[in-house]
């Protein structure tokens, strides 16, 4: 018997299966670190004036959360800093003992495209694509990243689409649902078709701060309710892109939801269906159901998981998803992180699994 | 599906007053009737946004084509065809819209005279739900009372969206009068347009705006799980209507889910969302957004796992169906009795009452 | 089963907690107001290790706006979801019938008691000067 008082950094993988991770959340331990890419006028606004959006505070969240920095409390890394700002650690914990063979990287730190000061907030995207390059991707070949933009200036978002889209080690483009108008209006087209045009996904990451309650009745009390309202936002974002007609003008853009779940879209397909049969007077830019346009374009990944009261449920929602439409994500190193080996209460045949947590991402992200 | 045979209760049929308040004027006191004359408000259009006079949903075909959408409309064109025994009416107009409280409570209470005289009186298998001004809880707790002591009003309506979530303290003083004289809150499908009707802004489409409706729907049920109106006001019901609910189960994991862990921002939850859902939330049959195939409709109601929550409605005249095929294929049969009779007197406990009973109707 | 020595008293801090591995299990001890206590170091939810969770006390209300706290430390927060655990019983807050903690029985034994055995305590050196914690397992 022995006495053990580190924490456990290996651990039996329960499968063999090298997975995909499709949302880690990287850190900057310190603002510097990602400022250091900024030219020198945004390296000094960022320290004098600094993040500028639209809510009462300037760094943190009106929603406290439930654990210090939204994170597992078991991810804060021994050496110091913030969970997930130390990538050995990350290494230890997450990458290498969950067969993440190939993990995508969601950036959300400082929310660029919340920025009320436009040139700032591109500047900072830049620098986070920068800081992606160098300090995650460039250090780890397993790492993939987001190219993250700010759609609410279409010109800057445009500009840093085709500068990045060539470069290796990015997979995809990536805003927040949350912007300014509702993502399928006509004032992001340029950047839609930006994004069609680099042969790119949209990673379509919860977030975002536009300035509006997160629920369409107002502003909620708890962050229950706060971690909740993702939810709707999404559902809300997949009926523009399609309402709009977008998929038909610009039939080559795929979307994956991130963080979002996936219980939803059974019953937004069929209520979309229903109404857009009788209102379709009204919108004959979509030419075809909406829910075969959700079939077609829109992927989700698993994180937060389902849990239905009867596991066995789970297996029908994704029955009615279809099962290529799902991608394994932890969201390393929330709090509601999923755990590969244990996120799915229903047993997968090995087809499954692999689908889930392989195939459909790789072949998504042309990863294999 | 023949459903006559069981007389069922409707739980949602639209009275569809006139977009001006012309109508209502000779149901305003001396003072608001002299006021709104004077401002020419009465001539105002306030066709709702939410839902475009013309627009197909809003109202079937063919009962466009048979003229006005009057009492006699509704009975004919809702009732008969089913048999009903009662129908719930629901009143959408600019009242539950109008920024001030005072002229929204009078609005309201002309609305509820109009309501009892014009439909309530003309067709004894009418009921109705009492609109009030929530933009003044105060103000919307007093009309309740004065409106509860007739009691062929069985409801309180209000619209999914307001200013605040539902479930805030802000508007507890209405769940308050409701629970008082045993009348479920009735959110029906509409907003005030405080806030842009989805979460991301200002879609482009009224069709928009009405699918944004049933997530709309969620983010209030969940507002007014966690404030914890069901703990403060335990006998309470509150139906949601025309909000679809084949989004149901996967709602009730989420709730449970996030209770588990965040249970302790809210500690008045003893007992997990999805049980004080089955417990005190209604939902109103159409539209169904049923899925396209029968057996996934079957399998959704599994997913639900509480016979209690469903009630009949036809929504009329939203156009959701063709004919009288307002149940939608796949509804278990076994469940018929519920949801077209039992569930909605278990509800609407007023429509038991003997006073108002129907009598037999002659053939 | 068989009785394991796994620390000293002192060995783990009030109101925290040491991992440690007997018989290939993991098992997180738990020091709370100075009682001892065993519990499989795996959150039923999703494995999570129980040990890096903290201890919390129990928050109930009986209407909204009203907040009472109880039996300060007794409450175990999963430190990935939340979920809540009586450590006393093994048992979650939200489903104490279907979902629980595997426990262990837990004793404190003087060294002079320990030193005349039947316990399996090869690796561990024991001082009859010291208390130590004794997990059933």
């Amino acid at each position: 018997m022995s006495i053990d008082t580190a924490p456990r950094m290996t651990k039996e993988a329960k499968t063999q299966l090298g997975i995909v991770d499709c949302d880690i959340h990287p850190m900057s331990k310190t603002g510097g670190e990602i400022t250091r890419f900024m030219p020198q006028r945004w390296r000094e606004h960022a320290a004098v004036f600094g993040s500028n959006i639209r809510q009462g505070y300037a760094g943190s969240q009106p929603y406290p959360r439930m654990s210090p920095g939204t994170a597992r409390a078991d991810a804060w890394p021994p050496g110091g800093g913030p969970p997930a700002s130390d990538l050995p650690f990350m290494q230890a914990q997450h990458l290498n003992p969950n067969n993440v063979d190939y993990g995508i990287l969601h950036p959300l730190r400082l929310g660029p495209y919340d920025q009320r000061n436009q040139e700032f907030g591109a500047a900072m995207a830049s620098a986070i694509n920068d800081w992606q390059l160098e300090d995650w991707i460039g250090r780890d070949k397993r790492l993939r990243g987001s190219i993250v933009v700010t759609p609410d200036w279409p010109e800057a978002a445009v500009a840093e689409i085709e500068r990045r889209a060539g470069q290796a080690g990015f997979v995809q483009i990536s805003w927040g649902p949350q912007a300014m108008e509702p993502g399928g209006r006509r004032r992001y087209w340029p950047v839609l078709e930006a994004v069609a045009a680099s042969g790119l996904p949209v990673g379509l990451h919860i977030g975002g701060q536009p300035g509006r309650a997160p629920t369409s009745g107002g502003w909620p009390s708890y962050y229950f309710e706060h971690h909740f309202h993702t939810m709707p936002a999404m559902q809300s974002l997949v009926t523009s892109m399609i309402f709009e007609g977008v998929l038909e003008r610009l039939p080559a853009l795929r979307f994956v939801l991130v963080e979002s779940g996936f219980g939803w879209v059974p019953s937004l397909a069929w209520r979309m269906d229903q109404h857009w049969h009788r209102m379709r007077a009204e919108v004959p830019e979509v030419k075809r159901p909406p829910s075969e346009y959700l079939r077609e374009h829109f992927w989700f990944t698993t994180q937060p998981i389902e849990e239905p009261e009867q596991p066995q449920h789970l297996r029908d929602i994704i029955d009615w998803i279809g099962w290529d439409r799902l991608l394994f994500s932890s969201d390393y190193p929330h709090w509601d992180f999923d755990d590969p080996a244990y996120a799915f209460k229903i047993s997968l045949s090995p087809e499954e699994k692999h689908r889930i947590f392989r195939g459909n991402a790789s072949a998504f992200y042309g990863l294999d | 599906m023949d459903i006559a045979s069981y007389r069922p209760v409707d739980c949602d049929v639209h009275i569809m007053p006139p977009s001006d308040m012309r109508f209502l004027l000779p149901y305003f006191d001396a003072y608001w009737h002299d006021h709104m004359t004077s401002r020419g408000a009465e001539k105002l259009a306030l066709t709702l946004t939410s839902y475009p006079p013309n627009a197909p949903m809003t109202c079937r075909a063919d009962w466009r084509a048979a003229g006005p959408l009057d009492v006699k409309a509704l009975g004919r064109d809702a009732l008969d065809p089913y048999n009903t025994r009662f129908a719930i009416c629901h009143t959408l107009h600019s009242a539950q819209i109008l920024y001030s409280e005072d002229m929204a409570a009078a609005v309201c209470r002309a609305m509820n005279d109009w309501i009892s005289r014009e439909y309530l009186d003309k067709d004894a298998r009418l009921r109705a739900a009492i609109v009030v001004p929530a933009q003044s809880p105060e103000l919307a707790a007093e009309e309740i009372e004065r409106m509860a002591a007739d009691r062929r009003f069985v409801e309180v309506q209000l619209l999914t969206l307001n200013e605040m979530p539902l479930g805030r303290r802000f508007y507890w003083p209405i769940y308050a009068a409701a629970e008082k004289h045993g009348l479920p809150i009735g959110i029906h499908a509409g907003s005030t347009y405080r806030h842009a009707p989805t979460p991301i802004g200002w879609p482009s489409h009224a069709v928009e705006d009405y699918i944004a409706l049933s997530h709309s729907f969620q983010s209030q049920l969940l507002n007014i799980i966690t404030e914890g109106v069901f703990q403060k006001f335990p006998t309470l019901k509150i139906v949601l209507v025309e909000a679809g609910f084949t989004w149901l189960p996967s709602f009730l994991w989420r709730a449970d889910k996030g209770w588990r862990g965040l249970r302790r921002e809210t500690p008045w939850l003893k007992e997990s969302p999805a049980r004080i859902i089955r417990d005190h939330v209604r939902f109103t049959l159409q539209p169904a957004n049923a899925p396209p195939d029968p057996a996934m409709l079957e399998r959704v109601i599994e997913q639900i796992d509480c016979d209690d929550v469903l009630l009949f409605s036809s929504d009329y005249p939203h156009w959701h169906y063709e004919a009288n095929e307002v149940i939608p294929e796949g509804f278990p049969k076994q469940l018929l009795q519920k949801l077209l009779i039992d569930n909605p007197l278990a509800t609407f406990t007023r429509l038991a009452d003997a006073r108002t009973q129907v009598p037999e109707m002659a053939q | 089963m068989s009785r394991h020595v796994v620390a000293h008293t002192d060995d783990i801090p009030e109101g925290g907690a040491r991992q440690v591995e007997v018989k290939g299990r993991r098992i997180g001890v738990f020091k709370v107001n100075g009682e001892f206590f065993a519990l499989l170091d795996k959150c039923p939810h999703e494995g999570a290790s129980l040990c890096r969770g903290r201890l919390v006390g129990l928050a109930e209300s009986d209407m909204p706006g009203e907040y009472s706290l109880s039996r300060e430390g007794e409450m175990l927060r999963c430190p990935w979801h939340g979920w809540e655990f009586d450590i006393r019983s093994g048992q979650s807050y939200c489903d104490p019938a279907n979902t629980k903690v595997k426990q262990f029985a837990v004793t404190v034994e003087d060294g002079a008691t320990l030193a005349k055995g039947p316990y399996v305590a090869e690796t561990f050196p024991v001082s009859i000067e010291q208390n130590y914690v004794v997990v059933e397992v």
